[in-house]
């Protein structure tokens, strides 16, 4: 059975009854999985089969933790990076796009914060802590560095939940990361035509697939942005 | 361990947990007939079937779902097809480079869609034949009713599979593979809703889409701003507008809603 701790929170204000059902059900479902579930209960008392022996870890690092929790706080992290870097985008770029272009930035400004206070919210006691960004490799001054960066953010968002859906246990969250990652696409649609229309799919690939990440990848490619070390190796594999 | 605890376990967040064997009865009646130790011995397999088969999604799910998307990307490919092929209907250079660029992945899908099926021994539904100017006579030779139409199916396509992703739980390399449609629907979306000078997402229900009445079911539950328990997602953080809230967050359509926007169509 997997580790319970860093579960979501059983009381924190408004979430409380959506958060805890799941949880349930997601305990729930252990019993309910498949037979090797069924043997574990059968044959396992007292030890437990722990994610989290991969070696030494900084111990400043940031845990994601494990199960959906640790997949919300994933997405949390992602959504943490996106929503400061177009908030610097607004503040310090917006003198370079043309009026059309300077609605786009805002409403993603406005898209992605929402997206994170949404999932502080609802992650409760369990969020991450803010992560520290480093965006000193961006050109805020230059459009083309921050379009093309806010196309690798984009992109890197919509393969990162395309490539975390099937680690999600609980088919509301599911829906949820599905609620939010068409927009992510929408927004790299967008972005990708900014820099040369025409482009917004070319992401997908023989079958008309757009591509999927595992979060190891997504978070090392991610990591050039991120200053606070991340400990994602609890997260359901 | 004993079968019957478990079960009440479950039935304390799931009452209906004996509704729902109850059609397996057979199984635990077996059980008595066994030997003991041989009951026992078999509940690990027995127990996962039974459960697979109260909750999980058979294999038969799964396939019901991709028809499902198969009937929908049909639609699509056809649709763009018939479009390409109309005689100066789609101007030449970016327009008409976007929609060839968009029929082909939705040829893909087509295509991969029925791998799928057949790789899971299902069968793929024969092609159907659409309609197109059932409701809208000039679907092929008034640009901007193509256009709107285009909108309509991309809008609708993303909402339908993100409608049955939590159907396609039971086998991870199928969700995947929709999921990675998905997107690509919503990057189509979005595209084809700036050719039309419509933001690439949807704010509020259809009355920022630019669409005629009778496509409000494209958009309808659109200006939804429950999200994961909150009530309002407005209010998280600082606060942020219907807009944005809106546009923030992508709804799905039930195979219901689809099927009656499809049947415009047919």
């Amino acid at each position: 059975m997997k580790k319970t701790q860093n579960e979501l929170p059983e009381k924190d204000g408004a979430l409380k009854s959506s958060l805890v059902t799941p949880m349930q059900r997601r305990v729930f479902l252990r019993y309910a999985g498949a037979s090797a579930a069924a043997a574990t209960l059968l044959f396992t008392t007292t030890s437990c089969d722990d994610d989290d022996d991969n070696g030494p870890m900084d111990p400043m690092a940031v845990d994601l933790g494990s199960g959906d929790t640790g997949i919300l706080n994933y997405a949390y992290a992602l959504e943490q990076l996106e929503a400061a870097f177009y908030t610097e985008v607004v503040t310090r770029s917006l003198s370079l796009f043309s009026q059309t272009e300077q609605q786009i930035m805002q409403d993603l400004k406005g898209h992605e914060g929402i997206h994170r206070d949404f999932l502080k919210a609802a992650l409760g006691s369990a969020a991450i802590p803010d992560l520290e960004v480093n965006f000193s490799s961006i050109n805020f001054n230059d459009k083309n560095s921050v379009l093309t960066t806010a196309r690798t953010f984009e992109d890197l968002g919509v393969a990162a939940y395309n490539g975390a859906g099937k680690l999600l246990e609980d088919a509301g969250f599911l829906t949820l990361a599905g609620k939010i990652v068409s927009v992510e696409a929408r927004h790299a649609a967008v972005i990708r035509d900014l820099i040369s229309n025409g482009t917004f799919s070319d992401t997908a690939d023989a079958n008309g697939l757009d591509p999927a990440m595992m979060p190891a990848d997504v978070l090392n490619a991610a990591s050039a942005f991120i200053t606070t070390k991340i400990n994602a190796n609890n997260l359901p594999k | 361990m004993n079968i019957f605890r478990i079960i009440e376990d479950i039935e304390k967040v799931d009452p209906e947990v004996y509704n729902r064997i109850d059609s397996r009865r057979s199984v635990f009646k077996s059980f008595g007939s066994m030997g003991k130790k041989a009951a026992l011995a078999a509940i690990p397999v027995a127990l996962g079937a039974v459960f697979n088969k109260a909750y999980g999604q058979s294999a038969g799910t799964v396939v019901e779902v991709l028809n499902f998307a198969l009937k929908l990307e049909y639609l699509e490919r056809n649709f763009y097809a018939g479009g390409l092929a109309a005689n100066g209907l789609i101007p030449a250079g970016a327009a008409r480079t976007a929609i060839e660029t968009i029929q082909m992945h939705e040829a893909q899908h087509v295509d991969i869609l029925i791998a799928t099926i057949q790789s899971l021994n299902g069968t793929p539904i024969s092609e159907p034949t659409f309609d197109f100017g059932k409701n809208f006579a000039d679907w092929n030779t008034n640009y901007q009713t193509f256009l709107t139409l285009a909108q309509a199916f991309e809008d609708t396509g993303v909402r339908a599979y993100k409608g049955q992703a939590g159907n396609l739980m039971s086998n991870d390399t199928v969700l995947q593979a929709a999921l990675q449609i998905h997107s690509v629907e919503a990057r189509h979306a979005a595209h084809i809703r700036r050719m039309r000078d419509n933001k690439g997402w949807i704010e509020g229900a259809a009355e920022n889409s630019n669409v005629p009445a009778g496509a409000a079911p494209v958009y309808a539950g659109e200006d939804n701003v429950s999200q994961g328990g909150i009530n309002d997602v407005k209010t998280v953080g600082a606060g942020y507008s219907a807009a944005i809230a809106t546009g923030a967050f992508d709804e799905p359509l039930t195979k219901e809603q689809v099927a009656q926007i499809v049947s415009l169509f047919e």
